[in-house]
Protein backbone atom coordinates (compact mmCIF):
# COMPACT_ATOMS: atom_id res chain seq x y z
CA UNK A 1 0.00 0.00 0.00
CA UNK A 2 1.22 3.49 -0.89
CA UNK A 3 1.29 6.44 1.38
CA UNK A 4 -0.10 9.79 1.78
CA UNK A 5 2.01 12.55 0.27
CA UNK A 6 2.20 16.44 0.79
CA UNK A 7 4.16 18.60 -1.36
CA UNK A 8 5.11 22.07 -0.96
CA UNK A 9 1.53 22.96 0.37
CA UNK A 10 0.65 26.30 0.64
CA UNK A 11 -2.41 28.19 1.69
CA UNK A 12 -3.05 31.81 1.62
CA UNK A 13 -6.50 33.63 3.09
CA UNK A 14 -7.26 36.89 1.45
CA UNK A 15 -8.35 39.24 4.21
CA UNK A 16 -10.59 42.15 3.21
CA UNK A 17 -10.80 45.14 4.68
CA UNK A 18 -12.66 47.24 3.21
CA UNK A 19 -11.80 48.46 -0.37
CA UNK A 20 -8.29 46.53 1.02
CA UNK A 21 -7.25 43.32 0.24
CA UNK A 22 -4.41 41.87 2.06
CA UNK A 23 -2.98 37.99 1.49
CA UNK A 24 -2.12 36.13 4.83
CA UNK A 25 -0.02 33.08 4.23
CA UNK A 26 -1.18 30.36 6.56
CA UNK A 27 0.79 27.46 5.67
CA UNK A 28 3.69 27.94 3.57
CA UNK A 29 5.63 24.97 2.07
CA UNK A 30 4.67 22.07 3.79
CA UNK A 31 5.84 18.50 2.74
CA UNK A 32 5.92 15.30 4.46
CA UNK A 33 4.96 11.76 3.67
CA UNK A 34 2.55 9.79 5.96
CA UNK A 35 3.31 5.78 5.68
CA UNK A 36 0.55 3.73 6.53
CA UNK A 37 0.99 2.32 10.21
CA UNK A 38 2.87 5.39 11.07
CA UNK A 39 1.29 8.45 13.42
CA UNK A 40 2.73 11.91 12.46
CA UNK A 41 1.85 14.89 14.77
CA UNK A 42 1.53 18.61 13.72
CA UNK A 43 2.50 20.58 16.60
CA UNK A 44 1.90 24.04 17.31
CA UNK A 45 -0.24 27.04 18.58
CA UNK A 46 -3.37 28.12 17.53
CA UNK A 47 -2.27 30.44 14.18
CA UNK A 48 0.48 27.91 13.36
CA UNK A 49 -1.59 26.90 10.15
CA UNK A 50 -1.51 23.13 11.59
CA UNK A 51 -5.52 22.59 11.25
CA UNK A 52 -5.32 24.34 7.77
CA UNK A 53 -2.81 21.63 6.68
CA UNK A 54 -5.32 18.96 8.07
CA UNK A 55 -8.09 20.64 6.18
CA UNK A 56 -6.37 20.30 2.94
CA UNK A 57 -5.71 17.13 3.23
CA UNK A 58 -9.09 16.22 4.40
CA UNK A 59 -10.13 19.03 0.95
CA UNK A 60 -12.21 20.70 2.87
CA UNK A 61 -9.76 23.41 2.06
CA UNK A 62 -8.15 23.90 -1.48
CA UNK A 63 -4.68 24.37 -1.15
CA UNK A 64 -3.22 27.85 -2.77
CA UNK A 65 0.03 25.90 -4.41
CA UNK A 66 1.45 22.01 -3.73
CA UNK A 67 0.33 19.00 -3.96
CA UNK A 68 -1.36 16.20 -2.26
CA UNK A 69 -0.58 12.48 -3.46
CA UNK A 70 -2.35 9.69 -2.69
CA UNK A 71 -0.35 6.21 -3.67
CA UNK A 72 1.94 8.69 -5.98
CA UNK A 73 -1.20 9.97 -7.76
CA UNK A 74 -2.10 13.58 -7.73
CA UNK A 75 -5.74 13.75 -5.71
CA UNK A 76 -8.33 15.55 -7.06
CA UNK A 77 -10.28 18.50 -5.63
CA UNK A 78 -13.73 17.31 -7.19
CA UNK A 79 -15.39 15.05 -8.80
CA UNK A 80 -15.59 11.21 -8.84
CA UNK A 81 -12.07 11.15 -8.07
CA UNK A 82 -12.15 12.95 -5.07
CA UNK A 83 -15.23 10.40 -3.88
CA UNK A 84 -12.61 7.89 -4.31
CA UNK A 85 -9.80 9.74 -2.21
CA UNK A 86 -12.31 10.00 0.55
CA UNK A 87 -12.78 6.23 0.64
CA UNK A 88 -9.09 6.10 1.61
CA UNK A 89 -8.76 9.62 3.98
CA UNK A 90 -11.10 10.72 6.41
CA UNK A 91 -10.93 13.31 9.40
CA UNK A 92 -12.22 13.11 12.67
CA UNK A 93 -13.33 16.49 14.23
CA UNK A 94 -11.84 18.29 17.19
CA UNK A 95 -15.55 18.69 18.86
CA UNK A 96 -17.00 15.45 19.27
CA UNK A 97 -20.28 17.58 20.12
CA UNK A 98 -21.13 19.28 17.17
CA UNK A 99 -19.93 16.39 14.83
CA UNK A 100 -22.99 14.30 15.39
CA UNK A 101 -26.24 15.01 14.62
CA UNK A 102 -28.40 15.18 17.73
CA UNK A 103 -31.47 14.27 15.40
CA UNK A 104 -29.76 10.61 14.43
CA UNK A 105 -28.69 7.10 16.10
CA UNK A 106 -25.18 6.53 15.95
CA UNK A 107 -26.56 3.53 13.73
CA UNK A 108 -27.76 6.45 11.11
CA UNK A 109 -24.22 8.12 11.44
CA UNK A 110 -22.57 5.08 10.24
CA UNK A 111 -24.74 4.08 7.61
CA UNK A 112 -24.24 6.40 5.64
CA UNK A 113 -20.49 6.42 4.81
CA UNK A 114 -21.40 2.85 4.83
CA UNK A 115 -23.65 3.33 1.62
CA UNK A 116 -22.81 6.53 0.04
CA UNK A 117 -18.92 4.63 -0.63
CA UNK A 118 -21.04 1.53 -1.37
CA UNK A 119 -18.73 -0.31 1.38
CA UNK A 120 -22.50 -2.51 1.87
CA UNK A 121 -25.20 -2.59 -0.10
CA UNK A 122 -28.21 -4.83 1.65
CA UNK A 123 -29.68 -4.54 4.84
CA UNK A 124 -28.01 -7.30 6.04
CA UNK A 125 -24.61 -6.43 5.54
CA UNK A 126 -25.08 -2.63 6.56
CA UNK A 127 -26.26 -3.76 9.88
CA UNK A 128 -22.92 -5.92 10.35
CA UNK A 129 -21.01 -3.37 9.35
CA UNK A 130 -22.13 -0.67 11.87
CA UNK A 131 -21.43 -3.89 14.75
CA UNK A 132 -18.49 -4.94 13.36
CA UNK A 133 -17.11 -0.96 13.14
CA UNK A 134 -18.60 -0.03 16.88
CA UNK A 135 -16.98 -3.17 18.16
CA UNK A 136 -13.54 -2.25 16.40
CA UNK A 137 -13.59 1.11 18.58
CA UNK A 138 -14.86 -0.83 21.44
CA UNK A 139 -17.85 0.43 21.58
CA UNK A 140 -19.80 -2.62 23.26
CA UNK A 141 -22.39 -3.89 22.68
CA UNK A 142 -23.10 -2.86 19.53
CA UNK A 143 -26.25 -3.44 18.99
CA UNK A 144 -26.89 -1.43 22.46
CA UNK A 145 -25.05 1.37 21.30
CA UNK A 146 -26.26 1.61 17.77
CA UNK A 147 -29.83 2.60 18.40
CA UNK A 148 -28.32 5.39 21.10
CA UNK A 149 -28.06 9.40 20.01
CA UNK A 150 -25.53 11.30 20.71
CA UNK A 151 -26.71 13.20 23.70
CA UNK A 152 -26.62 9.56 25.73
CA UNK A 153 -23.39 8.99 25.07
CA UNK A 154 -20.31 10.60 26.91
CA UNK A 155 -17.82 12.44 24.89
CA UNK A 156 -15.58 9.98 24.88
CA UNK A 157 -17.79 7.64 23.22
CA UNK A 158 -18.90 10.29 20.89
CA UNK A 159 -15.17 10.78 19.59
CA UNK A 160 -15.46 6.82 19.41
CA UNK A 161 -18.17 7.11 17.09
CA UNK A 162 -16.92 10.01 14.92
CA UNK A 163 -13.76 7.33 14.59
CA UNK A 164 -15.91 4.09 13.68
CA UNK A 165 -17.07 7.00 11.34
CA UNK A 166 -14.32 7.84 9.33
CA UNK A 167 -13.00 4.45 9.49
CA UNK A 168 -16.49 3.17 7.68
CA UNK A 169 -15.26 4.20 4.13
CA UNK A 170 -12.43 1.92 4.37
CA UNK A 171 -10.28 4.98 5.40
CA UNK A 172 -6.51 4.19 5.71
CA UNK A 173 -5.42 7.36 6.46
CA UNK A 174 -6.98 9.37 9.08
CA UNK A 175 -6.62 13.24 10.37
CA UNK A 176 -7.36 13.90 13.69
CA UNK A 177 -7.30 16.96 14.39
CA UNK A 178 -7.45 17.83 18.25
CA UNK A 179 -8.88 15.01 18.34
CA UNK A 180 -9.10 14.80 22.37
CA UNK A 181 -9.32 17.99 23.57
CA UNK A 182 -12.50 18.80 24.66
CA UNK A 183 -12.66 15.47 26.23
CA UNK A 184 -12.09 15.20 30.32
CA UNK A 185 -8.74 13.91 31.00
CA UNK A 186 -9.32 10.86 32.13
CA UNK A 187 -10.92 9.43 28.86
CA UNK A 188 -8.07 10.96 26.79
CA UNK A 189 -5.57 8.51 27.14
CA UNK A 190 -8.41 5.64 26.06
CA UNK A 191 -9.23 7.56 22.54
CA UNK A 192 -5.56 8.22 22.08
CA UNK A 193 -5.12 4.47 22.68
CA UNK A 194 -7.84 3.48 20.54
CA UNK A 195 -5.83 5.10 17.67
CA UNK A 196 -2.75 3.96 18.42
CA UNK A 197 -4.18 0.15 18.45
CA UNK A 198 -5.98 1.04 15.20
CA UNK A 199 -2.68 2.19 13.74
CA UNK A 200 -0.60 -0.69 14.95
CA UNK A 201 -3.69 -3.61 14.09
CA UNK A 202 -4.94 -2.18 11.13
CA UNK A 203 -2.01 -0.43 9.52
CA UNK A 204 -4.04 2.81 9.39
CA UNK A 205 -1.96 6.18 8.70
CA UNK A 206 -2.78 8.75 11.86
CA UNK A 207 -2.19 12.50 11.00
CA UNK A 208 -2.41 13.58 14.81
CA UNK A 209 -2.99 17.40 15.25
CA UNK A 210 -2.45 18.72 18.72
CA UNK A 211 -1.09 21.36 20.79
CA UNK A 212 -0.02 18.93 23.70
CA UNK A 213 3.16 18.25 23.38
CA UNK A 214 3.30 15.36 25.86
CA UNK A 215 0.66 13.03 24.10
CA UNK A 216 2.46 14.33 20.62
CA UNK A 217 5.42 12.31 21.94
CA UNK A 218 3.61 9.51 23.04
CA UNK A 219 1.77 8.17 20.64
CA UNK A 220 3.46 9.47 17.69
CA UNK A 221 6.61 8.41 15.52
CA UNK A 222 7.41 11.53 13.88
CA UNK A 223 6.96 15.18 14.92
CA UNK A 224 6.47 18.47 13.12
CA UNK A 225 6.61 21.67 14.43
CA UNK A 226 4.67 24.60 12.78
CA UNK A 227 5.28 28.23 13.40
CA UNK A 228 3.06 31.01 11.66
CA UNK A 229 2.36 28.68 9.06
CA UNK A 230 6.47 27.20 8.48
CA UNK A 231 7.94 24.02 9.70
CA UNK A 232 10.30 24.93 12.00
CA UNK A 233 11.64 21.81 13.11
CA UNK A 234 10.98 18.05 12.39
CA UNK A 235 11.96 14.54 13.40
CA UNK A 236 11.23 11.61 15.39
CA UNK A 237 9.76 12.07 18.41
CA UNK A 238 11.70 11.36 20.78
CA UNK A 239 14.60 13.40 19.24
CA UNK A 240 12.39 16.60 18.89
CA UNK A 241 11.09 16.59 22.45
CA UNK A 242 14.18 15.19 24.25
CA UNK A 243 16.76 17.06 22.23
CA UNK A 244 14.73 19.91 20.85
CA UNK A 245 16.84 22.67 17.99
CA UNK A 246 14.73 24.87 17.12
CA UNK A 247 14.71 27.72 19.82
CA UNK A 248 10.45 27.64 19.11
CA UNK A 249 10.46 24.36 20.40
CA UNK A 250 12.25 24.82 23.15
CA UNK A 251 10.23 28.15 23.74
CA UNK A 252 6.93 25.53 23.91
CA UNK A 253 8.59 23.09 25.83
CA UNK A 254 9.37 24.70 28.21
CA UNK A 255 6.08 26.64 28.57
CA UNK A 256 4.40 22.99 29.19
CA UNK A 257 3.26 22.08 32.57
CA UNK A 258 5.56 19.47 34.36
CA UNK A 259 4.95 17.65 37.72
CA UNK A 260 8.19 17.43 38.45
CA UNK A 261 9.00 21.11 38.48
CA UNK A 262 7.11 21.61 41.75
CA UNK A 263 7.29 25.21 43.01
CA UNK A 264 9.97 26.27 40.29
CA UNK A 265 7.82 28.85 38.63
CA UNK A 266 7.23 30.55 41.99
CA UNK A 267 11.18 30.46 42.76
CA UNK A 268 11.85 31.88 39.49
CA UNK A 269 9.02 34.64 40.34
CA UNK A 270 10.60 35.12 43.72
CA UNK A 271 14.78 35.29 42.97
CA UNK A 272 13.19 37.96 39.91
CA UNK A 273 11.60 39.92 42.45
CA UNK A 274 14.08 39.67 44.77
CA UNK A 275 16.72 40.80 42.01
CA UNK A 276 14.52 43.31 41.02
CA UNK A 277 15.98 43.47 37.45
CA UNK A 278 12.32 43.24 36.65
CA UNK A 279 13.93 43.21 32.85
CA UNK A 280 12.26 39.98 31.45
CA UNK A 281 13.88 37.14 31.77
CA UNK A 282 15.57 34.73 28.36
CA UNK A 283 11.61 33.07 27.87
CA UNK A 284 10.16 36.45 27.16
CA UNK A 285 13.47 37.84 25.01
CA UNK A 286 12.61 34.46 22.88
CA UNK A 287 8.78 35.36 23.32
CA UNK A 288 9.41 38.74 21.62
CA UNK A 289 11.68 37.59 19.02
CA UNK A 290 8.28 35.21 18.10
CA UNK A 291 6.54 37.82 18.34
CA UNK A 292 4.03 36.62 20.87
CA UNK A 293 4.46 38.87 23.58
CA UNK A 294 1.58 40.77 24.77
CA UNK A 295 -0.81 37.61 23.16
CA UNK B 1 -7.17 11.90 52.54
CA UNK B 2 -3.65 12.25 54.46
CA UNK B 3 -3.30 10.22 57.39
CA UNK B 4 0.21 12.79 57.94
CA UNK B 5 -1.70 15.54 59.37
CA UNK B 6 -2.48 16.32 62.67
CA UNK B 7 -5.70 14.95 63.60
CA UNK B 8 -6.77 18.60 65.89
CA UNK B 9 -6.69 20.21 62.19
CA UNK B 10 -10.02 20.86 60.82
CA UNK B 11 -10.69 18.72 57.92
CA UNK B 12 -10.50 21.15 54.91
CA UNK B 13 -6.70 21.85 56.24
CA UNK B 14 -4.76 19.23 55.21
CA UNK B 15 -2.02 19.57 54.03
CA UNK B 16 -1.05 23.22 54.86
CA UNK B 17 2.21 24.73 56.38
CA UNK B 18 2.36 25.25 60.46
CA UNK B 19 1.43 29.08 60.69
CA UNK B 20 -0.51 29.20 58.15
CA UNK B 21 -3.05 31.91 58.53
CA UNK B 22 -6.68 30.80 57.35
CA UNK B 23 -8.00 33.87 55.28
CA UNK B 24 -11.34 31.83 54.09
CA UNK B 25 -12.79 28.95 55.80
CA UNK B 26 -15.94 26.92 53.90
CA UNK B 27 -17.38 24.16 56.19
CA UNK B 28 -19.54 21.24 55.54
CA UNK B 29 -20.77 22.98 52.06
CA UNK B 30 -23.35 21.33 50.38
CA UNK B 31 -25.06 22.26 47.23
CA UNK B 32 -27.96 21.21 45.34
CA UNK B 33 -29.32 21.94 41.81
CA UNK B 34 -33.52 21.67 42.81
CA UNK B 35 -34.56 19.83 39.58
CA UNK B 36 -36.38 16.63 39.09
CA UNK B 37 -34.58 14.86 40.04
CA UNK B 38 -32.49 16.62 42.79
CA UNK B 39 -29.03 16.66 41.70
CA UNK B 40 -26.06 17.08 44.70
CA UNK B 41 -23.45 19.05 43.05
CA UNK B 42 -20.98 19.63 46.27
CA UNK B 43 -21.68 17.19 49.08
CA UNK B 44 -20.28 18.04 52.38
CA UNK B 45 -17.32 20.21 51.49
CA UNK B 46 -15.10 21.73 54.03
CA UNK B 47 -11.74 23.60 53.24
CA UNK B 48 -9.28 26.26 54.35
CA UNK B 49 -7.71 28.97 52.32
CA UNK B 50 -4.71 30.53 53.92
CA UNK B 51 -3.06 34.08 53.05
CA UNK B 52 -1.21 34.20 50.06
CA UNK B 53 -2.00 30.36 49.20
CA UNK B 54 -2.84 29.12 46.26
CA UNK B 55 -5.00 26.52 46.66
CA UNK B 56 -5.67 24.18 43.51
CA UNK B 57 -9.24 22.60 43.10
CA UNK B 58 -8.74 19.65 40.52
CA UNK B 59 -11.85 18.08 38.71
CA UNK B 60 -12.93 17.07 35.35
CA UNK B 61 -16.03 18.14 33.95
CA UNK B 62 -19.15 17.83 36.38
CA UNK B 63 -17.53 17.49 39.61
CA UNK B 64 -18.94 20.48 40.97
CA UNK B 65 -15.75 22.65 41.44
CA UNK B 66 -17.48 25.63 39.63
CA UNK B 67 -20.39 25.01 41.73
CA UNK B 68 -18.30 25.21 44.94
CA UNK B 69 -16.58 28.20 43.52
CA UNK B 70 -20.05 30.13 43.19
CA UNK B 71 -21.20 28.91 46.62
CA UNK B 72 -18.18 30.73 48.01
CA UNK B 73 -18.87 34.00 46.40
CA UNK B 74 -22.49 33.32 47.00
CA UNK B 75 -23.19 33.89 43.55
CA UNK B 76 -25.63 30.48 42.96
CA UNK B 77 -28.82 31.59 41.33
CA UNK B 78 -32.04 28.95 41.40
CA UNK B 79 -32.40 25.84 40.95
CA UNK B 80 -28.40 25.99 42.92
CA UNK B 81 -29.37 26.12 46.30
CA UNK B 82 -26.49 25.96 49.09
CA UNK B 83 -28.25 23.81 51.86
CA UNK B 84 -25.97 23.59 54.38
CA UNK B 85 -22.57 24.66 55.04
CA UNK B 86 -20.65 28.09 56.91
CA UNK B 87 -18.36 30.49 54.80
CA UNK B 88 -16.47 32.76 56.92
CA UNK B 89 -13.73 35.19 55.49
CA UNK B 90 -11.55 36.22 58.29
CA UNK B 91 -10.91 40.04 56.72
CA UNK B 92 -7.27 41.70 57.45
CA UNK B 93 -8.63 44.26 60.11
CA UNK B 94 -9.17 40.95 62.53
CA UNK B 95 -13.49 40.74 61.22
CA UNK B 96 -14.85 37.32 60.65
CA UNK B 97 -17.10 37.77 57.92
CA UNK B 98 -19.95 35.29 57.69
CA UNK B 99 -20.49 35.40 54.56
CA UNK B 100 -23.34 33.09 54.25
CA UNK B 101 -25.67 35.29 56.18
CA UNK B 102 -24.68 38.20 53.54
CA UNK B 103 -27.79 39.71 51.35
CA UNK B 104 -28.56 42.88 49.43
CA UNK B 105 -26.13 45.72 49.59
CA UNK B 106 -24.03 44.01 52.41
CA UNK B 107 -23.02 40.94 50.28
CA UNK B 108 -22.76 43.74 47.02
CA UNK B 109 -20.07 45.78 49.07
CA UNK B 110 -18.47 42.20 49.79
CA UNK B 111 -18.07 40.94 46.75
CA UNK B 112 -14.87 41.65 44.59
CA UNK B 113 -13.98 43.48 48.24
CA UNK B 114 -12.76 40.85 49.61
CA UNK B 115 -13.49 38.27 46.89
CA UNK B 116 -13.54 38.36 43.38
CA UNK B 117 -12.96 35.90 40.56
CA UNK B 118 -12.02 35.83 37.06
CA UNK B 119 -14.53 33.47 35.71
CA UNK B 120 -14.45 30.67 33.66
CA UNK B 121 -14.39 31.44 29.75
CA UNK B 122 -13.01 35.08 30.26
CA UNK B 123 -12.28 35.08 26.58
CA UNK B 124 -16.13 36.07 26.50
CA UNK B 125 -17.10 37.56 29.79
CA UNK B 126 -15.85 41.04 28.70
CA UNK B 127 -18.80 43.39 27.39
CA UNK B 128 -18.37 43.83 24.18
CA UNK B 129 -19.71 47.34 23.30
CA UNK B 130 -18.33 49.53 26.06
CA UNK B 131 -14.29 49.72 26.35
CA UNK B 132 -12.05 48.47 29.03
CA UNK B 133 -11.98 51.62 30.94
CA UNK B 134 -15.70 52.32 31.09
CA UNK B 135 -15.80 48.47 32.36
CA UNK B 136 -13.20 49.51 34.95
CA UNK B 137 -14.47 52.39 36.32
CA UNK B 138 -17.92 50.14 36.54
CA UNK B 139 -16.01 48.82 39.36
CA UNK B 140 -14.99 51.71 41.46
CA UNK B 141 -18.28 53.62 40.90
CA UNK B 142 -20.22 50.65 42.11
CA UNK B 143 -17.50 50.21 45.41
CA UNK B 144 -15.72 53.50 45.90
CA UNK B 145 -18.30 56.13 44.72
CA UNK B 146 -15.79 58.92 46.15
CA UNK B 147 -13.18 58.40 43.51
CA UNK B 148 -12.73 61.23 41.42
CA UNK B 149 -12.21 60.43 37.32
CA UNK B 150 -9.03 61.56 37.37
CA UNK B 151 -7.78 58.89 39.98
CA UNK B 152 -9.96 56.41 38.97
CA UNK B 153 -8.22 56.99 35.34
CA UNK B 154 -4.96 56.54 37.27
CA UNK B 155 -5.71 53.53 39.02
CA UNK B 156 -7.13 51.66 35.89
CA UNK B 157 -3.79 52.66 34.12
CA UNK B 158 -1.65 51.20 37.40
CA UNK B 159 -4.13 48.13 36.97
CA UNK B 160 -3.09 47.34 33.27
CA UNK B 161 0.74 48.01 33.82
CA UNK B 162 0.39 45.45 36.51
CA UNK B 163 -0.83 42.85 34.11
CA UNK B 164 1.52 43.48 31.31
CA UNK B 165 -0.84 45.37 29.07
CA UNK B 166 -0.09 48.84 27.36
CA UNK B 167 -2.67 51.23 29.35
CA UNK B 168 -2.84 52.71 25.82
CA UNK B 169 -5.43 49.74 25.65
CA UNK B 170 -7.76 51.31 28.05
CA UNK B 171 -9.92 52.64 25.52
CA UNK B 172 -10.15 49.45 23.38
CA UNK B 173 -13.13 47.14 23.13
CA UNK B 174 -12.80 43.65 23.84
CA UNK B 175 -13.00 42.22 20.45
CA UNK B 176 -9.67 44.36 19.77
CA UNK B 177 -7.59 42.07 22.40
CA UNK B 178 -6.14 39.06 21.68
CA UNK B 179 -7.30 36.27 24.17
CA UNK B 180 -4.40 36.36 26.56
CA UNK B 181 -4.61 40.37 26.64
CA UNK B 182 -8.48 39.75 27.74
CA UNK B 183 -7.42 37.23 30.23
CA UNK B 184 -4.89 39.74 31.72
CA UNK B 185 -7.47 42.39 31.59
CA UNK B 186 -10.34 40.03 33.22
CA UNK B 187 -7.38 39.46 36.27
CA UNK B 188 -6.92 43.23 36.58
CA UNK B 189 -10.63 43.88 37.04
CA UNK B 190 -10.38 41.21 39.93
CA UNK B 191 -7.09 42.83 41.52
CA UNK B 192 -9.08 46.44 41.39
CA UNK B 193 -9.95 46.60 45.12
CA UNK B 194 -7.19 44.73 46.38
CA UNK B 195 -8.98 41.47 47.54
CA UNK B 196 -8.20 39.35 49.59
CA UNK B 197 -8.90 35.56 47.73
CA UNK B 198 -9.27 35.30 44.36
CA UNK B 199 -11.17 32.66 43.01
CA UNK B 200 -9.73 31.64 38.73
CA UNK B 201 -11.94 29.17 37.27
CA UNK B 202 -10.23 27.85 34.06
CA UNK B 203 -8.33 30.77 33.44
CA UNK B 204 -6.35 29.53 30.86
CA UNK B 205 -7.94 26.89 29.36
CA UNK B 206 -8.55 28.11 26.06
CA UNK B 207 -5.29 29.98 25.97
CA UNK B 208 -2.01 28.30 24.34
CA UNK B 209 0.77 26.87 26.15
CA UNK B 210 3.36 30.08 25.85
CA UNK B 211 0.53 32.38 26.87
CA UNK B 212 -0.28 30.27 29.64
CA UNK B 213 2.82 30.40 30.93
CA UNK B 214 2.88 33.82 30.74
CA UNK B 215 -0.18 34.25 32.67
CA UNK B 216 0.93 32.07 35.69
CA UNK B 217 3.64 33.64 35.68
CA UNK B 218 2.10 37.04 36.00
CA UNK B 219 -0.50 35.45 38.79
CA UNK B 220 3.01 34.39 40.63
CA UNK B 221 4.20 37.57 40.62
CA UNK B 222 1.31 39.48 41.64
CA UNK B 223 0.53 36.97 44.59
CA UNK B 224 4.09 37.50 46.03
CA UNK B 225 3.80 41.50 45.64
CA UNK B 226 0.70 41.69 46.64
CA UNK B 227 -0.01 38.65 48.94
CA UNK B 228 -3.75 37.80 48.09
CA UNK B 229 -4.94 33.96 48.12
CA UNK B 230 -6.26 32.23 45.34
CA UNK B 231 -8.10 29.34 44.42
CA UNK B 232 -7.19 28.02 41.12
CA UNK B 233 -9.92 25.62 39.59
CA UNK B 234 -9.23 23.44 36.44
CA UNK B 235 -8.61 19.92 34.79
CA UNK B 236 -5.17 20.28 34.54
CA UNK B 237 -3.19 18.74 37.34
CA UNK B 238 0.12 18.94 36.13
CA UNK B 239 -0.45 22.56 36.23
CA UNK B 240 -1.99 22.59 39.26
CA UNK B 241 1.24 20.20 40.92
CA UNK B 242 3.51 23.24 39.51
CA UNK B 243 1.69 26.08 40.72
CA UNK B 244 -0.25 25.68 43.46
CA UNK B 245 0.71 25.26 47.74
CA UNK B 246 -2.14 22.78 48.17
CA UNK B 247 -4.75 20.63 46.10
CA UNK B 248 -7.87 19.42 46.60
CA UNK B 249 -9.49 16.78 44.19
CA UNK B 250 -12.99 17.00 43.18
CA UNK B 251 -14.76 13.52 42.43
CA UNK B 252 -18.93 14.13 42.31
CA UNK B 253 -19.38 16.92 44.45
CA UNK B 254 -16.90 15.62 47.31
CA UNK B 255 -13.66 16.60 47.91
CA UNK B 256 -11.22 13.15 48.08
CA UNK B 257 -8.27 14.45 48.79
CA UNK B 258 -6.99 17.56 50.08
CA UNK B 259 -3.12 17.78 50.40
CA UNK B 260 0.15 19.48 49.63
CA UNK B 261 1.24 19.46 45.92
CA UNK B 262 4.46 17.61 47.26
CA UNK B 263 2.75 15.14 49.09
CA UNK B 264 -0.27 15.14 46.06
CA UNK B 265 2.36 14.27 43.65
CA UNK B 266 4.81 12.16 45.48
CA UNK B 267 1.81 9.42 47.50
CA UNK B 268 -1.36 10.58 45.89
CA UNK B 269 -4.01 8.53 48.43
CA UNK B 270 -7.23 8.69 46.38
CA UNK B 271 -7.66 5.80 43.53
CA UNK B 272 -8.71 8.39 41.35
CA UNK B 273 -5.78 10.87 42.18
CA UNK B 274 -3.68 8.22 41.12
CA UNK B 275 -6.01 7.77 37.94
CA UNK B 276 -5.83 11.60 37.03
CA UNK B 277 -2.08 11.97 37.40
CA UNK B 278 -1.74 8.81 35.29
CA UNK B 279 -3.65 10.63 32.63
CA UNK B 280 -1.41 12.94 31.41
CA UNK B 281 2.09 11.55 29.58
CA UNK B 282 5.38 13.12 31.49
CA UNK B 283 6.95 14.86 28.70
CA UNK B 284 10.19 13.67 29.26
CA UNK B 285 9.83 10.30 30.87
CA UNK B 286 10.44 7.00 29.31
CA UNK B 287 8.76 6.69 25.85
CA UNK B 288 5.11 4.53 25.67
CA UNK B 289 5.83 3.42 29.66
CA UNK B 290 2.02 4.91 30.16
CA UNK B 291 0.72 3.86 26.79
CA UNK B 292 -0.85 0.84 25.93
CA UNK B 293 -0.86 -0.44 29.72
CA UNK B 294 -4.28 1.08 30.40
CA UNK B 295 -6.07 -0.20 27.46
CA UNK B 296 -8.96 1.84 25.36
CA UNK B 297 -11.67 0.69 26.81
CA UNK B 298 -13.86 3.56 27.94
CA UNK B 299 -13.75 3.66 32.32
CA UNK B 300 -16.82 5.11 33.60
CA UNK B 301 -14.87 6.83 36.32
CA UNK B 302 -15.46 10.29 37.07
CA UNK B 303 -17.73 11.00 33.70
CA UNK B 304 -21.35 12.02 33.14
CA UNK B 305 -22.78 10.32 29.97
Amino acid sequence: MGALEVRNLTKDFVIRNGFKKTSLRAVNDVSFTLEPGKTIAIVGESGSGKSTVARMIAKLETPSSGEILLDGTPSAQRGASLAKYRHDVQMVFQDPFASLNPFHSIRHHLERPLRIHKVARTQKDVDAAVEELLTRVNLTPAKVFAEKRPHEMSGGQRQRVAIARALAPGARFLIADEPVSMLDVSIRLGVLNLLARLQREENLGVLYITHDLATARHFSDEIIVMFRGNIVERGPSDDVILNPQHEYTKLLLSAAPDPKNQGKLRDEVRNELASTATASGEATAVRDRFGTAGL
Amino acid sequence: MSTSTVSARPAGDAGAGPGAIPVLTASNISIEYQVTPVVQAVKDVSLTLHRGEILGLAGESGCGKTTLAYGLNQLLKPPALRTSGEIVLHDKDGHDIDVAALSGNALRAFRWDKVSMVFQGAMNALNPVISIKAQLFDVFDTHRPGMSRKEKTQRSRELLELVGVDPKRLDSYAHELSGGMRQRVMIAMALALNPQVMIMDEPTTALDVVVQRGILREIMRLREQLGFAVIFITHDLPMLLEISDRIAVMLQGEIVELNSAEAIYAAPAHEYTRKLLASFPSLTGERGAFVRAGGDTEDNTGEVA
